[in-house]
């Protein structure tokens, strides 16, 4: 066997690198970029050739690559006060930027909240759950129907959207949750899989992939913000009509949901079952052997994280007044469990700036919205590959013996 | 009758490309213990670089266009599959379990709407490329057929399958492919190339899964960008079926996987044959976590 001498000169070995990564793009790209298969009058597909696109995409592979290594790993600064900046930045927000940023505000408090329920489920108990969404489409969907076809309130349905939801992810954690790590993620990807095909499917419950409409608005003491309904608050309170206050409505409300889904959880982190859940993360034998029930425990972080998704998925649908099959696909759960991982999978500072940084520059690419998912996967990767263990913070346990 | 024997035939065929895909899973999961969660987008892309060489070979005569079509999605998929590893996996050898995750979800994001971009989010139709059959069995008026179109995939994944499953049993490579897979800190201190097993093990994954593009391209006509995820996680289920780490119950999965969708499409309804295929997985974890033909592994402490 030849062993190659180790190479000494970095900038010889980075060009080489560089040259080999933009040979493997210009070889998949001649066909699969060069070519491209188009329609013609009569239907039948003919092949269009596009001969400068295999060689501008390996120069730029060329030239990222090489870039890439000249670039020193970047370390982003920890304050101990970063906490406090998210959360004025997000108080902020909608002064700052307008009718615009508000929607991108209660963007990214929807998704603070679904990752922070599936921290428990991921961050906590370290059980990797890539049907999330799922329990999100139940509280939704269970928001939809019991306002529309049974005349609940969105009050009196919220609550009842998180026992759903928490009901749904009890049963399926039952048979579920004694199977491995990467069992349990492809389990839970197919139970998503299986809500999102019911949903589409079940015609007379749900009207399938026409969804349902009219879902009633949240209202503030009995008062909703339209401008001439019947308990409209400018009417009945004589105030002067503001386009902004509904919108502004939504996002105190989301504010206030996604506090009190953090308090819950920072309380239950440090508590006796939090505690549990960390040693079961760290060490499922360990944890055994100390007497820890992981299947009980397991249960508990999965029901619960279900319940915060339900909680979720019922403040979405009642945002959008509207819910349908089409909101709830995998690329959802993908990127949930993308803000936990990045935020450091486990501290609920980062899952707060990493839904910041993720969801907002999400939105700041929108104007390249063909491109908005191909940037978005190829993100992953690279913040996967340089930092493995999250791109903000760095996992620690929530309580340390001082000694 | 007739209509069962069709179901039989028709599952069958489409368990063989399920197989050919669920060995990937396999070769991939055995060595490096990690789902390869863009394998089923490989697959994707496997079926349009056979649907740029069949249409560039239109004037050839039928066989050597599909032989053609056959080496260049091989050739390119390995391709592929080895830029995959090297670009996203290789960096996150040594890391924590989620990081490779969802370094593989990004790259499944990314394939999907690379293809879109480049190719066109239109589903791509081609007129059949092998027509005819035998009919095998006619009653009441319906015909159970095979195929050529059938037959040629049944008969071509077999030999492929022998093929992967001479090169893992008795050659040097397939040696070391298998003893990194057993201890790999030994097996390097023995003097193996681990790098290079996990390597091979990709491309020869993704390879594969390019192929069952191409059977799932001839077999059905039509493609898009979006068959990679449904027909991967499927091909996931077929390979914890039979065993995760068995070649062979990669095939038994993805047999079972094929015959249980058609039969479910065939007497129950068609709209929740995904659920069918899914229900089954949980079971046989709940009920067999090990697979058909796997085994039972102790716990190491």
């Amino acid at each position: 066997m030849r062993v190659s001498p180790p190479d000494t000169n970095p900038r010889k070995a980075a060009f080489r690198d560089a040259g080999a990564f933009a040979l493997l793009a210009f070889v998949l790209c001649l066909p699969l970029s060069g070519i491209v298969t188009t329609p013609d009058e009569e239907y039948r597909l003919r092949l269009v050739f596009h001969a400068w696109r295999p060689f501008a995409i390996a120069l730029s592979v060329f030239a990222i690559r090489l870039a890439w290594s000249r670039v020193p790993r970047i370390r982003v600064p920890i304050s101990p006060n970063a906490g406090r900046w998210g959360i004025a930045f997000i108080c902020l927000l909608p002064f700052l930027t307008g009718r615009r940023g508000l929607d991108i505000g209660l963007l990214i408090l929807t998704y603070l909240m679904l990752a922070t329920g599936l921290n428990i489920v991921v961050g906590l108990a370290g059980l990797l759950d890539l049907g999330y969404v799922a329990f999100y489409a139940v509280g939704a969907y269970a928001t939809a129907l019991l306002t529309t076809q049974a005349g609940f309130t969105f009050w009196a349905a919220f609550p009842l959207a998180g026992l759903g939801a928490a009901l749904a992810g009890f049963l399926l954690g039952i048979p579920v949750l004694r199977l491995r790590g990467d069992y349990l993620a492809i389990v839970t990807l197919g139970f998503g899989e299986i809500v999102r095909v019911v949903l589409l499917n079940w015609q007379t419950l749900t009207n399938g992939a026409n969804g349902i409409i009219g879902i009633p608005y949240p209202t503030l003491l009995g008062f909703d913000f339209s401008r001439f309904g019947s308990h409209s608050i400018f009417r009945d309170l004589h105030l002067p009509y503001s386009a902004l206050a509904r919108p502004i409505w939504f996002y105190t409300l989301a504010l206030a949901l996604t506090a009190l889904v953090n308090i819950a959880v920072s309380r239950l982190r440090k508590g006796p079952l939090g505690r549990a859940w960390e040693a079961l993360r760290e060490d499922e034998l360990a944890a055994r052997s100390l007497g820890l029930n992981p299947t009980r425990l397991k249960l508990a972080a999965f029901t619960l994280g279900a319940f915060f998704a339900g909680l979720a998925g019922a403040f979405f649908a009642a945002r959008q007044g509207f819910v349908s099959p089409e909101s709830f696909t995998f690329s959802e759960s993908a990127l949930v469990l993308a803000i936990v991982v990045m935020g450091g999978a486990g501290s609920q500072l980062g899952i707060c700036w990493a839904a910041i940084v993720m969801i907002g520059g999400f939105e700041l690419v929108r104007d390249f919205a063909q491109y908005r998912m191909l940037i978005f996967g190829l993100a992953l990767v690279v913040i996967a590959v340089a930092r493995p263990g999250g791109l903000i913070a760095i996992r620690q346990p929530s309580v340390r013996l001082n000694s | 009758m007739s209509y069962a024997l069709q179901q039989l035939v028709n599952g069958i065929t489409l368990g063989m490309v399920y197989g050919l895909i669920a060995v990937g899973y396999s070769l991939v999961y055995g060595i490096v213990g990690m789902i390869n969660f863009a394998h089923g987008d490989v697959f994707m892309v496997g079926a349009f670089l056979s649907l740029i060489a069949v249409i560039a070979c239109s004037g050839f005569s039928v066989p050597l266009a599909l032989a053609c079509a056959l080496l260049f999605t091989l050739l390119l998929s390995g391709v592929l599959g080895y830029a995959i590893e090297r670009f996203a996996y290789r960096p996150l050898n040594r890391s924590h379990r989620l990081a490779p995750l969802i370094s593989a979800i990004g790259v499944s994001i990314a394939l999907q709407n690379f293809i879109e971009l480049s190719q066109g989010a239109r589903a791509k139709p081609i007129a059949p490329v092998i027509t005819g059959g035998i009919t095998l069995l006619t009653k009441n008026s319906f015909q159970a057929e095979i195929s050529w179109a059938q037959i040629a995939i049944i008969t071509v994944t077999l030999i492929i399958l022998g093929v992967v499953s001479f090169l893992i049993r008795q050659t040097d490579l397939g040696r070391a492919m298998r003893a990194v897979e057993q201890d790999r800190l030994m097996a390097s201190l023995l003097g193996i190339d681990a790098q290079r097993a996990i390597s091979v093990a990709f491309t020869l994954g993704a390879a594969l899964a390019g192929v069952a593009g191409l059977m799932f391209l001839v077999y059905y006509g039509v493609i898009d960008f979006f068959i990679g995820f449904t027909a991967g996680i499927k091909a996931f289920t077929a390979a914890v079926l039979g065993g995760i780490g068995s070649i062979e119950g990669a095939v038994l999965g993805g047999l079972i996987i094929g015959l249980i969708e058609t039969f479910w499409s065939g007497y129950g309804n068609a709209a929740f044959k995904d659920v069918a295929a899914f229900s089954v997985l949980i079971l046989v974890l709940m009920l067999r976590p090990q697979g058909l033909l796997g085994q039972r592994t102790a716990e190491k402490v």
